[in-house]
């Protein structure tokens, strides 16, 4: 024990005395959580648009009105016909093209049915997909307005038999992100970045900092054994992560008014499980790594696959079996899902043990894994 | 003591022969010097004793424990120095010692004697990180840190590599204190001229020993006739010599040529034989071999 708390004091140490380390642990999570957020979002705005309006009539007008008086879009230009709105969409100066056909007012008044083309800039696929669902949602809109408007004008045998017939208007509500904000929905997925990086990258580099500069000699002749060596590079950055954590939360609830609802104690016992595992893929890293060049492209890669494979932009569900598969075994994935459900579904504990129990079970693993594959010797 | 016999290692799955069969014994308070060229081997027979290696096959004893099967007993015991300055660049000299000396179970007061000598002369810049030290102060820090937890048996790899001259004197007059003292030191080194400094040498090329014995006993066995030449347009005189069907060897040694010659060859009718390549002012004398002779000698052989 005494050789332990020497070993850790000899890491802060260290670690302080690092011109770039103690400011990083500040300024990286501050960035991550003041800047971030805003930046990664799938709410798409400002789509520009461009408006063929064949028909000219109080009806069309109306749905450019309501287009353009969407913060979703940007009315660009109103063009003539469809080549010239083809052609700023080419140029890049609009991503969206509605065409109203010059039947549209007539088709309306009379068989109460009329269609409008809607052509869309699909290269960022989330604004293609996103930009027509809007624009969906606005002429179904306009359409249920038309009806009940419409329906005035009829003779009254017929708009008896019109009241009659069903008329379906989705409401949808968003639960548990009632204001559907990506920011919510994102901000503990970085948290779980963050902490990927503080416990389990940092001293995984560390460890190879030391064989690239041969101190692990030197440390190999002394009696040191190797548990100690390892819990010693680990225990500061556990410390760090858990600091860096209790700072988001606070930064969270200031800055974005996000507070766990599942208990901030739960948000913190499942970040120690996760640390836990963290650190172990940290030191496997280490071990197969000789060089700082190595380990930090081995990082790169696993930070990808943690990332990418572990929910937190792109949901698993949607993902092929394979990545599924990938999924189940990464840790980043159970606390990002974990740290969602404690934030915004205001799960308890024990609705996210599964998950804490899926994540102990691939820190054991890891790091059974991780001591095997430490040597003291070559 | 340290007995070592049949020592092998190789690297790249087989390829790569560091060790070839490496058979020594140290007695105790002596200093032995492995003395051979870079890639000779000498950094992994020091790291298989030191117990950071496995051999392939072949037994270490370091004072009765096996490297491999005891090595937590080696660690005790010995003190390693390895060729790359090691210690943490970012901890002061102070803390540097103290850290090691914490991990042995020990204090620097306690040890304070065997290092007084070495240490004294950085304690001055105690408080300075070790990576803003001169190479030799480097040094000295490194054979405190080696020596803080009182070892029978000090493994120093290459210590004066990079060193300059004055330091490299000095730390073989510490080297010799701690012997006194009664510390087995086994040391490796580039530089011939050190051999000297040592009671007993041996000679490593390509993973094998070509020659132990004292440095005495090493120049002594040296059979042929070595003469120095000095001259203007050395490395043309050089190429000169090597033409000459008497001179069996002839390598730059500083600023003169050292040539093994055969028996007969006089002094005057080499001298003509270079005159007649129009070099003048030569100066040619037998001198008594030095180990970096023998050396040659029995790598041509």
């Amino acid at each position: 024990m005494k050789t332990l708390k020497f070993l850790i004091e000899k890491e802060f140490k260290q670690m302080f005395r690092n011109p770039l380390i103690p400011r990083l642990i500040v300024l990286f999570p501050t960035m991550v959580l003041l800047v971030f957020p805003w930046a990664v979002s799938f709410e798409i705005k400002n789509i520009r648009i461009d408006v063929v309006d064949h028909s000219k009539s109080t009806y069309s007008k109306r749905l450019t009105d309501k287009v353009s008086a969407s913060q979703y879009f940007i009315l660009h230009d109103t063009p003539p016909d469809y080549n010239t709105a083809m052609l700023n969409m080419e140029n890049d100066k609009t991503d969206m093209i509605l065409e109203i056909p010059s039947s549209f007012d007539v088709d309306l008044v009379k068989s109460r049915d009329s269609e409008v083309g809607v052509a869309v800039n699909s290269v960022n696929g989330t604004q293609g997909l996103l930009g027509s669902n809007y624009i969906m949602q606005i002429v179904n809109d306009l359409s249920s307005e038309l009806r009940g408007e419409l329906t005035q004008t009829l003779p009254p045998q017929l708009r008896a038999s019109m009241m009659h017939m069903p008329k379906i208007d989705i409401v949808p509500q968003y639960k548990f992100n009632p204001a559907l904000d990506y920011k919510n929905f994102m901000i503990p997925g970085f948290m779980v970045l963050l902490l990927t990086i503080l416990c389990g990258i940092l001293p995984a580099l560390n460890i190879v900092m030391e064989k690239e500069n041969g101190t692990i000699n030197q440390i190999n002749v002394t009696p040191v054994s190797k548990m100690n060596f390892i819990l010693a590079k680990l225990i500061p950055y556990w410390a760090v992560g858990l600091v860096v954590m209790i700072i988001s939360i606070t930064l969270s609830l200031l800055i974005y008014g996000l507070w766990p609802a599942g208990g901030v104690i739960a948000v913190l016992i499942s970040a120690i499980v996760f640390i836990l595992s963290v650190s172990g893929l940290g030191i496997i890293i280490s071990n197969y790594s000789e060089t700082m060049q190595q380990a930090s492209f081995l990082v790169m890669f696993f930070i990808l696959i943690l990332v990418l494979l572990g929910g937190m932009f792109t949901p698993v569900s949607s993902m092929p079996a394979w990545a599924q598969w990938i999924a189940a075994i990464n840790p980043f994935n159970y606390l990002t899902d974990t740290f969602r459900m404690l934030y915004l579904n205001g799960s308890t504990l024990a609705d996210v043990s599964g998950n804490l129990l899926a994540l102990g079970v691939i820190a054991v693993i890891l790091n059974g894994w991780a001591v095997f594959s430490y040597k003291k010797r070559g | 003591m340290i007995e070592v016999k049949d020592l092998y290692k190789s690297y790249a799955k087989g390829k790569v022969n560091a060790l070839n069969g490496i058979t020594f014994s140290v007695e105790d308070g002596e200093v032995f010097g492995v003395i051979g060229p870079d890639g000779a081997g000498k950094s992994s027979l020091f790291r298989i004793l030191a117990s950071l290696l496995l051999p392939d096959s072949g037994v270490a004893v370091m004072n009765g424990h096996d490297v491999v099967k005891d090595y937590r007993k080696v660690r005790q015991i010995i003190g390693y120095m390895p060729g790359r300055f090691s210690l943490y660049q970012d901890l002061s000299v102070e803390e540097n010692l103290t850290f090691f000396a914490t991990l042995f179970n020990t204090s620097i007061e306690e040890n304070y004697h065997l290092i007084k000598d070495i240490y004294q002369q950085i304690e001055p810049f105690k408080k300075r990180r070790a990576g803003a030290l001169s190479g030799g102060m480097k040094q000295k820090l490194a054979l405190s840190c080696a020596l803080i937890h009182k070892p029978e048996i000090l493994i120093l790899d290459e210590p004066t590599t990079g060193v300059d001259p004055v330091s490299r004197k000095e730390f073989w007059d510490m080297l010799g204190r701690l012997k006194e003292q009664g510390i087995t030191i086994l040391v490796s080194t580039a530089y011939m001229d050190e051999a000297s400094r040592c009671d007993r040498i041996a000679l490593i090329r390509e993973g094998e020993f070509i020659a132990s014995d004292t440095p005495q006993g090493i120049i002594d066995s040296y059979s042929g006739i070595l003469w120095s030449v000095e001259g203007d347009r050395m490395s043309a005189m050089l190429t000169a010599l090597r033409d000459h069907s008497a001179v069996k060897t002839s390598f730059a040694f500083g600023d003169k040529i050292h040539i093994a010659v055969a028996d007969g060859l006089q002094a005057g009718e080499l001298k003509q034989y270079l005159a007649k390549k129009e070099f003048s002012d030569v100066r040619i004398a037998p001198i008594k071999p030095t180990v970096e002779d023998c050396f040659m000698a029995l790598t041509n052989e």
